[in-house]
C-alpha cells in the first residue's frame, strides 16, 4: 500500500454490480491500455501509413494539381492513406485475438462472466479507437503538409468513415478466432494491400473497367470513397450504403458464429 | 459420501466423455459439499482434466449431467461463483501484473481487492512488472490470482503446482489453507499423493476415466501402500510378516520378500526387530500408478 497510485491504478470494486454493460467498460479500458503498449501495432498500424504518407506525398507538397484533377497531392493522399490506415488499424484486432487464443486466455474469458456480447463490444469499441487515431495521426501529418479543410468536410468524412469501417470491425474478430498467430500477420498484410488496391487507394480507377465493377461490391471501395469526400466527392450512393450495410450484416454474423464456435459455453 | 442436496457445491451423475474411440471419463458419479477441500487424484490420462472441463462447462458430457451449486455450469460460471486455474494456459502481454489483475477483478460482481489477491499470491514485489517478462513460477501464481480475485465459492485447480519450485509450492499450499480456512470449496487435481494427504480433506481416485476410491487421504495413502519394502529373507511365515506394525501386506518372491507398507517407518523397526537376519533391505516409494493399475484391475476383475 506504500506504493503511490498510478494512473492505470485498477478500481475493481467501483466497476461491480452494475451490470454487464458497465462491467466490461474497465475491460476495454485495458484492452485499450494494451493495444496502445504493443510496439508492433504502432509500428505496423500507425507508423507504416505515416511513413508511407511522407515518402509519397514530401516529394510532391507543392503540387497542387495532381495529374490535372485539381487536386492536391498531399490532400490526395493523405485521404487515401486514412482508408488505408484504419482499414489495418480495425483488421488488426484480429491479430490481437489470434494471439490471446494462442495464450490459452480466450479459454480462461471462457470461465468469467464476461458475456459474449460484452467481449464482442470491447473488441470492435477498442479497434475503433485505434482506427480513430490512427486516422488523427495522419490528418495531423496532413495539416503540416498543408491540408486544409473546411470542418465540416473534416467532420463528414470522419463519420462516413467511421460507418464504413463497420464491415473490417467484424472482420476482424471473425479472423482472429478462425487463424492462428502464424497465418494471421501475412493474412492481413496481404489482405489489406490487396483491399487497399482494389478499393482504389493508390489510384482513380478507371470508370467502366473489370477492376472498376468489382471493387462496387468490395467494402473497400467505399471506404476510399467516404474519404474522397474530403476532394469534393460525392458521399455514397443507395448501393454504396447496401454494399456496406450487406458486408456489415454478414460479417457480424460469420464473426458472431465463430467466436461462439470457440467459445461456446454449455 | 457426503449426502447430495442443494448444499452441493459440484454435483455429477454418470459423467462420460468420449473422445472418438477413447472414453475419457466412464460414468463418474462426484458429490462436492460446501467447504470441502477435494484431490481429484490420478495418474496422466486418469480423465482429471477432462472431468474439470466438464464441471466448468468447457466441454459438453456425452452422457450424465453436472451441476454447480445446484445450477448448471454456465449458470454458476456467470453468477462469478467459480474461479479456475487451467491446466494450461498462458497470460496476455502488455498489462503489468497489477493491471492484469484488475481487469480480471473487473468482469465479476464481488471481486477481491487487487491489493489482496496479490498479497494472497505473494506477487506484491511483482506486481508492477509486465507480464511477459514473468518467469514460470510467477507466470503460475499470476495464474492463480486470476483464479482467485474472482472471490470464487468454488476454486478449481487443475495440476496447479507443476510449474512450480519449491518455494513457490509451499506458500502455494499456505494460501490454499487461507482459502480452505475462509469457508471456500477447493477442487484440485493432482498427480502427487503427498499433496492430496497434506492438503485435502477428501481424496477421489481416478484411474483410466473410473473413480476408483473415494475417502480421506490417509485411508487411500494406507490402501494404495505409501511404501514398499523389499528384502532378502528366507525364512519368516508371510502371517507373520503382514501382522507387523505399520504393514498392509506381505508377499514371498523365492527368498525375497515384498511388504507394503501403510507406515513404512514402523514396518522397518518392526521388521528388523523380529528378523534381524533380514538383508538386501531396499524401501522404495509404491508408484501411484502402478497402485491405481492394481486398484483397477482389482475393480474389473
Amino acid at each position: 500500500m506504500s506504493e503511490p497510485p498510478t494512473a492505470a491504478e485498477p478500481r475493481a470494486r467501483s466497476g461491480a454490480r452494475r451490470g454487464s454493460v458497465v462491467r466490461a467498460l474497465p475491460y476495454t479500458r485495458f484492452e485499450l491500455l494494451r493495444t496502445l503498449r504493443n510496439r508492433r501495432f504502432f509500428v505496423l498500424s500507425l507508423g507504416f501509413p505515416v511513413v508511407l504518407y511522407f515518402l509519397i506525398a514530401g516529394p510532391q507538397r507543392s503540387n497542387h494539381d495532381l495529374l490535372g484533377s485539381g487536386i492536391s497531392a498531399p490532400l490526395y493522399y493523405m485521404v487515401g492513406l486514412v482508408a488505408f490506415g484504419t482499414m489495418s488499424a480495425m483488421l488488426s484486432s484480429g491479430a490481437r485475438i489470434a494471439t490471446e487464443r494462442a495464450a490459452g486466455w480466450t479459454r480462461q474469458l471462457r470461465i468469467s462472466p464476461l458475456s459474449p456480447r460484452a467481449y464482442f463490444r470491447a473488441k470492435v469499441l477498442t479497434a475503433y479507437l485505434m482506427a480513430l487515431l490512427s486516422m488523427v495521426v495522419l490528418y495531423v501529418c496532413g495539416a503540416t503538409l498543408g491540408v486544409h479543410l473546411p470542418a465540416d468536410q473534416w467532420l463528414k468524412m470522419t463519420a462516413l468513415l467511421v460507418i464504413g469501417l463497420a464491415p473490417f470491425a467484424a472482420a476482424g474478430i471473425a479472423l482472429g478466432h478462425l487463424l492462428t498467430p502464424d497465418s494471421i500477420g501475412p493474412a492481413l498484410g496481404g489482405g489489406v494491400a490487396l483491399l487497399a488496391f482494389v478499393g482504389g487507394t493508390w489510384f482513380p480507377l478507371t470508370s467502366g473497367s473489370v477492376l472498376y465493377s468489382i471493387a462496387q461490391y468490395i467494402p473497400s471501395y467505399w471506404l476510399v470513397q467516404a474519404s474522397h469526400v474530403a476532394l469534393g466527392g460525392k458521399a455514397w450512393d443507395a448501393q454504396g450504403w447496401l454494399v456496406v450495410a450487406g458486408w456489415t450484416v454478414a460479417l457480424t454474423i460469420l464473426a458472431r458464429r465463430v467466436y461462439i464456435r470457440d467459445t461456446a459455453r454449455l | 459420501m457426503s449426502s447430495p442436496g442443494p448444499s452441493d457445491a459440484i454435483e455429477a451423475r454418470t459423467l462420460t466423455k468420449r473422445y472418438g474411440s477413447i472414453e475419457a471419463v466412464r460414468g463418474i458419479d462426484l458429490d462436492v459439499a460446501t467447504g470441502e477441500t477435494v484431490a481429484l487424484l490420478g495418474p496422466n490420462g486418469a480423465g482429471k482434466s477432462t472431468t474439470i472441463d466438464m464441471i466448468l462447462g468447457l466441454s459438453r458430457p456425452d452422457g450424465g449431467a453436472v451441476t454447480v451449486f445446484g445450477g448448471t455450469p454456465a449458470a454458476a460460471i456467470d453468477g462469478g461463483m467459480v474461479g479456475a486455474m487451467l491446466q494450461s494456459g498462458g497470460l496476455i502481454r502488455d498489462l503489468s501484473v497489477r493491471e492484469l489483475i484488475g481487469m480480471v477483478a473487473s468482469l465479476y460482481p464481488e471481486p477481491l481487492e487487487v491489493d489482496d489477491a496479490l498479497a494472497l499470491t505473494g506477487l506484491e514485489e511483482t506486481a508492477s512488472q509486465r507480464t511477459q517478462k514473468l518467469s514460470g513460477g510467477q507466470t503460475q501464481r499470476v495464474r492463480f490470482a486470476v483464479a482467485l480475485v474472482s472471490n470464487p465459492r468454488l476454486l478449481i485447480l487443475d495440476e496447479p503446482t507443476v510449474a512450480m519450485d519449491v518455494e513457490g509450492r509451499r506458500s502455494f499450499w499456505g494460501t490454499m489453507r487461507e482459502l480452505a480456512s475462509r469457508g471456500k470449496t477447493i477442487v484440485f487435481a493432482t498427480h502427487y499423493l503427498e499433496e492430496a494427504d497434506d492438503y485435502a480433506d477428501r481424496a477421489v481416485l481416478m484411474a483410466s476415466g473410473r473413480i476408483v476410491a473415494d475417502g480421506p487421504p490417509t485411508r487411500i495413502k494406507a490402501m494404495v501402500g505409501a511404501r514398499t519394502i523389499r528384502a532378502t529373507l528366507p525364512e519368516g511365515e508371510l502371517r507373520d510378516l503382514a501382522a507387523l506394525p505399520g504393514v498392509s501386506a506381505a508377499d514371498r518372491h523365492g527368498q525375497a520378500i515384498v511388504l507394503s507398507c501403510s507406515d513404512s517407518d514402523r514396518a522397518i523397526r518392526a521388521l528388523l526387530e523380529r528378523f534381524p537376519e533380514a538383508r538386501d533391505i531396499e524401501i522404495v516409494a509404491a508408484g501411484l500408478e502402478e497402485a491405481f493399475l492394481e486398484l483397477t484391475a482389482a475393480e474389473s476383475s
